[in-house]
């Protein structure tokens, strides 16, 4: 676009962003600080996603943007066509064409592989961030992995409910070293992060935290010994494609209590129903 | 074991223009309590939190003797290393419950913490030991799962020792446990605190400015003065026969210690 | 027979700094000697200072001049230079101690502060601990029903009989009593002389302080007089 560096931002940006990325790679799961940018769409919308996507993605690279696991929502469209347009790169819905996939809320039910890179928008990048209010005695517990606060958390879960009831953002010991908030994916998707063979990048604009998972790396969510880690979906088959093991999404379909249950990841419920028709 | 528990020497610490701390010392043995009384401003706070390694000394050493026996400077002492001491082998009871307990935890949480942060990850069995620590210091166990926002400040002053004892600490700080509290309800912790102290030995560096409390709790007394030590012995020798004028002031100014 | 407590020249004085300094001497060159199964009673006239002789005798009271030699187990030792950690080991072990008043601990069932004072420590003896408490007790006419309660509403008799009961607890080689049947009746007056003679055959070495004659007369062997320094000087 003329005007514009490709991708939106300039290379300085870019340089000062991939040295943080750098950074965060070589100590997964650690939250670096970076100098996010005003980006031409609000926080909370996905500035941090938007600025990583931005500094890693080429002229060759093929870009796929979900939102809830859907390609055809407002954030998700909006993202694809701010890349298409800046960069002029390729976009696509489905996870085996894509190259760089930006994020919202999933993981592809698609196993990704070495080639691709995932990027999440992360809204909250500190694990800790409602049991300790203090930035500065947060960065000191991560430095001592001083983590007995985030099973205080867990332990009220199973005083109050019986079980951990955290359904999305559940904590995550990376590399057994640093605990990490994986953005607001569901518990369900955890398990996926775990040794994924894609890099996964997480930018969070408003908080300006860059961190990474690199390929094949342990990412364990915390549990207790008697109540062990449980990924949970509903008890449902979906209603276009049948699957019975993706995460679904409930839709409510009228105004008199009619719902459906159907696959949050769209490219995957498409790709089922084509290979039986 | 040979030597105390803890030691000071030549502690001295100001504050600007306010010396804080002039020349202090102190030994502790384990198993014993010791008081420092004085008025406000006598350096007693001061005096526990350098003791306790959370204030530094302009100049001074403060040592403690480990449970293998090796001695460490406890301001020599890595933060992490410290910080896990503070979690582990020591506890520290503030006046205000509120300060050191998680208000938005349940009682049995508070109680919980420093045992996950131990690296204990069984619930049941953590919830065992913080249902026997409730029992211990007198809490409903039914309340277990209460939040402390609902527990009269005894009971939050009770929890805080449930908390920092779950451990078993061999030496805990108490800065005024006691103040605040009603009459009635201090006779109760008091004597909660002079039990479990006493069974499970622990040393306690207890900061008051209450006599009487130093006479229940404490088998020595330091007297301190605009930070300095200006009388220490024996508890009963420090309150009925005080021979600084300061001291004879303080136990002359109480009702009946 | 062994020598339990040796003093030499003992003195003792008090500066009131908040009254201008003045300086109240209350003891000076007291000597006696106490042997193991002896009883020596303090003597003398109401502010002789013999409650000051007995209270310095427990380390209580600094001295400030003499020596008070203590025979504490195998060795002999000055408690008038002794450091506070010493005290309280002779203290534990060797020296006990009974007060003209229970100084009551809130909470604390009259049961348990006697059995505390049996220092039977360690798992397993907290029953014979209760046991022997119970046992002095009822000795002292404290029945079952008052054992589970603090004393502190108890009348003075009865709490002066705990005290005694806690006194006589432990097995310390010297005791160290101050008036000990003040409020008390004939009866339990005579328990307490009883007491008293059995510690002694048993070998303890006691100093007491005794306003009732006839108990004295009863337990003493010899007697110590003090005199009030300020009618001499």
């Amino acid at each position: 676009m003329k005007g514009y560096n490709f991708a939106y931002l300039d290379e300085q940006t870019k340089r000062m962003l991939r040295r943080a990325l750098l950074k965060a790679v070589a100590i997964p799961g650690h939250q670096i600080p970076f100098g996010a940018r005003e980006m031409p769409l609000p926080y909370g919308w996905g500035t941090g996603g938007i600025q990583v996507t931005a500094c890693v993605i080429g002229r060759d690279d093929t870009l796929k943007v979900i939102d809830q696991g859907a390609d055809d929502t407002t954030n998700a469209v909006s993202i694809r066509r701010f890349f298409a347009k800046t960069a002029g790169v390729a976009t696509t819905t489905r996870t085996v064409d894509a190259t760089v996939i930006q994020t919202r809320h999933r993981i592809p039910e698609t196993p990704l592989t070495e080639a691709q890179i995932i990027v999440y928008q992360v809204p909250q990048p500190e694990p800790l961030y409602k049991l300790e209010p203090s930035r500065a005695e947060t960065r000191r517990m991560h430095a001592l992995a001083e983590y007995g606060a985030m099973h205080v958390k867990l332990y009220e879960q199973v005083a109050r409910y019986g079980q951990i009831a955290i359904s999305y953002d559940y904590p995550v010991m990376v590399n057994g070293r640093h605990l990490m908030a994986p953005s607001p994916i569901p518990a369900f998707d955890n398990p996926k992060m775990h040794r994924m063979k894609a890099l996964q990048l997480f930018g969070a604009g408003r908080e300006k935290r860059i961190y990474a998972v690199p390929p094949y790396t342990d990412v364990v969510s915390l549990d207790f010994e008697d109540y062990p880690f449980r990924a949970g979906r509903a008890p449902h088959a979906c209603a276009l494609c049948g699957d019975t093991a993706s995460y679904l999404d409930e839709v409510v379909t009228d105004d008199r209590g009619g719902r459906m249950f159907v696959c949050s990841d769209t490219d995957h419920c498409a790709t089922r129903r084509e290979r039986v028709a | 074991m040979s030597g105390p528990l803890l030691s000071a020497r030549a502690l001295a610490l100001r504050f600007g223009p306010i010396t804080a701390l002039d020349g202090v010392g102190a030994d502790l043995w384990p198993g014993e309590v010791l008081a420092v009384v004085g008025e406000s401003g006598s350096g007693k706070t001061t005096l526990l939190n350098v003791l306790a390694g959370r204030l530094r000394p302009d100049a001074g050493h403060v040592w403690y003797r480990e449970p293998d026996g090796h001695v460490a400077d406890v301001h020599a002492m890595p933060p992490p290393v410290l910080r896990r001491l503070h979690r582990s082998d020591w506890g520290f009871v503030q006046q205000d419950p509120r300060a050191a307990l998680r208000m938005d935890v349940s009682a049995g949480g508070n109680v919980g913490e420093r045992l996950m942060a131990a690296g204990a990850r069984h619930y049941g069995h953590i919830r065992e030991e913080a249902a026997r620590w409730l029992e211990e210091v007198e809490i409903d166990v039914a309340r277990m799962d209460d939040r402390p926002g609902t527990f009269s400040g005894g009971m939050l002053q009770r929890l805080q020792i449930a908390r920092t004892l779950v451990t078993r600490p061999c030496l805990v700080f108490m800065d005024e446990p006691t103040g605040g509290l009603d009459v009635s309800v201090q006779a109760r912790l008091l004597d909660l605190i002079r039990t479990l102290v006493r069974r499970l030995g622990i040393a306690v560096v207890l900061v008051t400015h209450d006599l009487a409390v130093a006479r229940l709790m404490a088998g020595r007394i330091m007297v301190m003065q605009r930070g300095r030590v200006v009388e220490d012995g024996l508890a009963d020798q420090v309150l009925d026969d005080p021979r600084h004028p300061y001291t004879q002031l303080l136990v002359s100014s109480v009702l009946a210690a | 027979m062994t020598l339990a407590i040796s003093v030499r020249g003992l003195g003792k004085g008090f500066t009131l700094h908040l009254q201008g300094g003045v300086r109240l001497d209350v003891l000076r060159g007291v000597s006696f000697d106490v042997h193991a199964g002896e009883c020596v009673a303090i003597a003398g006239p109401s502010g002789a200072g013999k409650t000051s002789l007995l209270r310095s005798l427990y380390g209580t009271y600094r001295a400030d001049a003499g020596v008070i030699l203590v025979r504490h187990e195998a060795a002999v030792v000055d408690l008038a230079t002794a450091d506070p950690r010493t005290i309280l080991a002779i203290r534990a072990r060797t020296l006990g101690y009974v007060s003209q008043f229970l100084r009551v601990v809130p909470r604390v069932p009259a049961l348990a502060i006697v059995a505390e004072a049996t220092d039977m420590g360690g798992a397993g003896l907290e029953r014979a601990a209760e046991a022997r408490a119970r046992e002095l007790l009822l000795r002292l006419a404290i029945p079952e029903s008052l054992h589970g309660l603090a004393p502190a509403t108890f009348s003075g008799g009865e709490q002066q009989r705990v005290n005694l009961a806690r006194g006589f607890a432990g097995a310390h080689p010297i005791l160290l009593i101050d008036e000990p049947t003040s409020a008390l009746d004939a009866a339990n007056r005579a328990t307490v002389v009883a007491m008293i003679r059995e510690a002694k055959a048993a070998g303890r070495a006691i100093v007491g302080i005794f306003h009732d004659e006839t108990v004295r007369d009863a337990v003493a062997d010899r007697v110590h007089e003090v005199r009030p320094l300020r009618e001499a000087a």
